[in-house]
């Protein structure tokens, strides 16, 4: 694999959150604890994110609220990858389950994926557990028209068919030899859907029915924290932008390990 | 879609909360909850109740609001107009200008104007939605007062108010749109201007205004179209998020609300609506191909 700018870029920038993430909050104090006097006040050199409207340090519940973020993403992207691998080699090389299988996706894929998690986030009651799960469902499809495609491309190559000569049969084909040529799309495709993964979390913690309110999240510290927009902006600004550096990094990682990677994908986006 | 519909209703049906007893309320006794199942159908086969469902959809019946006793149809009619403004004031301008960003930046491929949009359209890509809204909001409503914060004003109200009220939803709901859009755009007019007839163009002399427009982004099109469709399910889940942050009382806002309330059959009928959008754009995405592509046949 060819290391580019762009694959050093967002490791980089994900290093650093995941480092503050993990050793920060021993760092920066504590992110529950109310100081009624010192309520939205603009950042200085004691709270260097401010305070909220219960006076508690936003740098410390944004550097908190990273876990969430970072730790849904990660899991999306590893429990729809390898739902999405398992399904698609299954779809791309039996065709008999091939056609109920893939309309079943077809029929997943039309429900946009927010609403669908929004609905079964605030049906089964909000977890992390739960969010995760919901967010992943509805990116298991994708991963799945992709793996399928690359299957059956994959399935009719010539050094496929002289392994079914030579006695390869069943799993040890799909595993050994058909496999391995769809993890590089695989493992781009698992950095986007991290990437999503992570906005859409924080898009139910926005609209409040996401990982519940005791856990600090970026998503739902800017949810509740809409009502003090006009008077303490930073409350929202700080967690917005270290939601979106976080994606940034995702994204512009992906890029790169979809050039790296293979240099043929690079031009069909 | 009836598959959608299918799923929608299994989704919704064996996750666990019951709505008879989130109806009855608190200090509702077992009896009364069970009364209200009875009266909801809820405590049926769940393939009777789906059939049911279904027979009622495809007569256009999306059944009545648990919570409001008033009819799914009627609610989604008095809340289409916001959103269906709201998504065609953003589509139209956001998809045009990001053919026009993509094809910039595949003219100049891999020079300083390439780069900058590329990283701009990266930058809009990964900001959320919320966000964006929120620094749109401080910096145009509140310090430069150009706009209003938040709210709707109807057509029926006057063209100015109308569109000044959704000039702020329509560049937040847009921005994420455009980016992906001029992505596509620009890696499609790349692999198209590397082919052969393009250095023929070229080579008769034709100006560079004229191959890309002409022949490049006639070639290009059909990723591009393919991918406005597929945008459509982002402005979708932009827009349930853009309308809770301007508070905007449309379609989005209607399926939080009922979220919130457990009202099935609102949440139902308004996802299923949705989804039957996003379909239908995406069919006539497809038969656009005939147009753009002659060599598509169906």
């Amino acid at each position: 694999m060819r290391i580019n700018a762009r694959i050093r870029i967002g490791l980089a920038l994900l290093g650093v959150l995941i480092l503050s993430a993990s050793a920060g909050p021993l760092v920066v104090g504590d992110p529950f604890v109310f100081k009624t006097i010192a309520r939205l006040k603009p950042p200085s050199s004691q709270n260097w994110f401010g305070t909220d409207n219960f006076g508690r340090d936003v740098l410390a519940r944004v550097v908190l609220g990273g876990r969430t973020s970072l730790w849904v993403g990660f899991c999306v992207a590893m429990t729809s990858g390898i739902l999405g691998l398992s399904i698609g080699v299954v779809a791309g090389y039996y065709r008999r389950v091939d056609a109920i299988v893939m309309r079943f996706m077809d029929g997943l894929m039309a429900i946009p994926s927010i609403l669908l998690a929004i609905a079964l986030v605030s049906l089964t009651g909000a977890s992390m557990l739960t969010v995760i799960l919901a967010i992943t469902i509805p990116e298991v499809p994708r991963v799945v028209r992709l793996v399928r495609s690359v299957v059956l491309t994959t399935r009719d190559l010539a050094y496929v068919d002289a392994a079914v000569t030579s006695g390869t049969r069943g799993f040890t084909l799909l595993w050994r030899h058909i496999l391995p040529s769809a993890l590089p799309p695989l493992i781009v495709q698992a950095t986007y859907v991290a990437g999503a993964a992570i906005l859409i979390e924080a898009a139910l913690g926005f609209l409040g029915i996401g990982t519940p309110p005791s856990i600090p999240t970026w998503g739902n510290m800017i949810g509740t924290s809409q009502r003090y927009f006009t008077v303490a902006p930073w409350i929202i600004m700080f967690p917005g932008i270290a939601l979106a550096v976080a994606v940034l990094a995702v994204n512009v990682l992906g890029d790169g390990l979809r050039d790296g990677l293979d240099p043929r994908l690079s031009r069909h986006v | 879609m009836v598959l959608v519909a299918l799923i929608v209703f299994l989704l919704l049906h064996l996750s666990p909360g019951d709505p008879a007893a989130v109806i009855a309320g608190e200090t509702a006794s077992a009896e009364e909850v069970e009364g209200i199942r009875v009266r909801l159908g809820l405590d049926r086969p769940l393939v009777e109740q789906f059939g049911r469902w279904l027979l009622q959809v495809a007569q256009g019946n999306l059944g009545v609001s648990i919570f409001s006793n008033l009819p799914v149809t009627q609610l989604v009619l008095q809340r289409v107009e916001p959103t269906l403004s709201l998504a065609l004031v953003t589509l139209v301008p956001a998809a045009l200008i990001a053919v026009g960003i993509g094809v910039a930046a595949a003219a100049r491929a891999g020079r300083a104007v390439d780069h900058g949009l590329m990283i701009l359209v990266m930058l809009a890509l990964s900001s959320p939605v919320f966000v964006t809204g929120y620094a749109l909001v401080l910096l145009f409503a509140i310090q430069l007062q150009w706009f209003p914060v938040q709210g709707y004003s109807p057509l029926s109200a006057g063209l100015g108010p109308f569109i000044k009220y959704l000039i702020l939803p329509g560049i937040t709901l847009g921005l994420g749109y455009v980016a992906l859009i001029a992505r596509v755009t620009r890696a499609s007019m790349l692999e198209v201007l590397a082919q052969d007839y393009i250095r023929t163009a070229r080579s008769k002399g034709l100006g560079r205004q004229e191959i890309l427009l002409l022949h490049a982004l006639k070639n290009a099109a059909v990723p591009v179209a393919t991918i406005i469709g597929i945008g459509v399910a982002m402005l979708i889940s932009g827009v349930v998020v853009t309308e809770s942050l301007f508070n905007i009382p449309g379609m989005g806002r209607l399926v939080v609300e009922a979220i919130a309330r457990r009202d099935y059959p609102v949440i139902q009928g308004v996802t299923l609506i949705f989804s039957a959008v996003y379909v239908l754009v995406n069919l006539m995405v497809d038969l656009s191909y005939l147009a753009l592509d002659p060599r598509v046949r169906y």
